[in-house]
């Protein structure tokens, strides 16, 4: 699967390269998700490049949002288009992930802490 | 009532590498749809979806994961409709014991079975004489 990683400030970036998501590719997201999760905690996930996600690809994102969860982390996303947006929105994942438009944005939002004025 | 014509009737390895053809076969299949007025790049995405959800159900479900056994997909169209069929070789299961949508999100049980149902405005499971078809039916009217 081709993904790139960068850092993005308090969180690692991983941008998925692939335009599709399914069940073939979804065990290798995942590996490479808890790997990122494991060593940093904190992971952005940007889906801009991918046109077409299942629900392979929906669990292995919510297998890295808990590990990250559990250490005490977090995975947020970026960049999804209108269909993977909405399938977000079908399973009702929209209100556990938080998910931005960009990833400057959600690089940032790593730093705010809850409550603070 | 205009008869249904086969569009597509082809059988693949019970191997996920698969899974990108058919899904793709799906999305071309809207091409062809020479009558259909609605919006044919979310129709693509619903019938990729679809496809791919019930072939990887098929392939990682009904047939076990077993590389010597098959998956069919038959997808036939009228003016009306189009109907696809995902044969598997395999045990089965229960469609209706999967939990209902939207009680826990987190769940990994039943998340494709409930987009399918989501995108498809038809869906049945039934055994046949070789293992069982999912049956879905899109309407385009």
């Amino acid at each position: 699967m081709n993904l790139e990683t960068d850092e993005n400030g308090p969180a690692t970036v991983l941008r998925v390269q692939e335009t599709r998501i399914d069940a073939h590719s979804a065990p290798d997201l995942k590996v490479a998700i808890a790997g990122l999760v494991a060593a940093r905690r904190n992971v952005l996930i940007d889906l801009s490049r991918v046109e077409f996600m299942d629900s392979s690809g929906l669990s292995a994102l919510i297998s890295g949002l808990k590990a990250a969860n559990a250490l005490g982390g977090s995975v947020k996303l970026s960049g999804l288009r209108p269909h993977v947006k909405s399938m977000f929105e079908l399973t009702r994942l929209h209100r556990v992930f938080e998910i931005f438009a960009e990833a400057d944005e959600a690089a940032r939002s790593f730093n705010e802490v809850k409550g603070a004025p | 009532m205009m008869k249904e014509q086969v569009i597509v009737d082809i059988k693949v390895p019970n191997q996920t590498r698969y899974l990108s053809l058919i899904g793709r076969i799906g999305e071309d299949i809207t091409c062809i749809l020479d009558a259909f007025t609605g919006d044919r790049e979310f129709l693509a995405y619903q019938l990729n979806l679809a496809l791919t959800e019930a072939s990887t159900n098929a392939m990682e479900h009904a047939n076990s994961s077993d590389p010597e056994k098959f998956v069919r997909v038959c997808i036939r169209t009228t003016d009306d409709y189009i109907k696809a069929e995902v044969f598997d070789q395999g045990q089965g299961f229960d469609i209706n014991s999967l939990p209902l949508p939207g009680v826990d999100a987190l769940s990994d049980r039943g998340r494709g079975l409930l987009l399918i149902r989501a995108y498809m405005d038809s869906v049945s499971y039934q055994r046949t004489s070789t293992g069982n078809v999912l049956l879905m039916i899109k309407h385009l009217k």
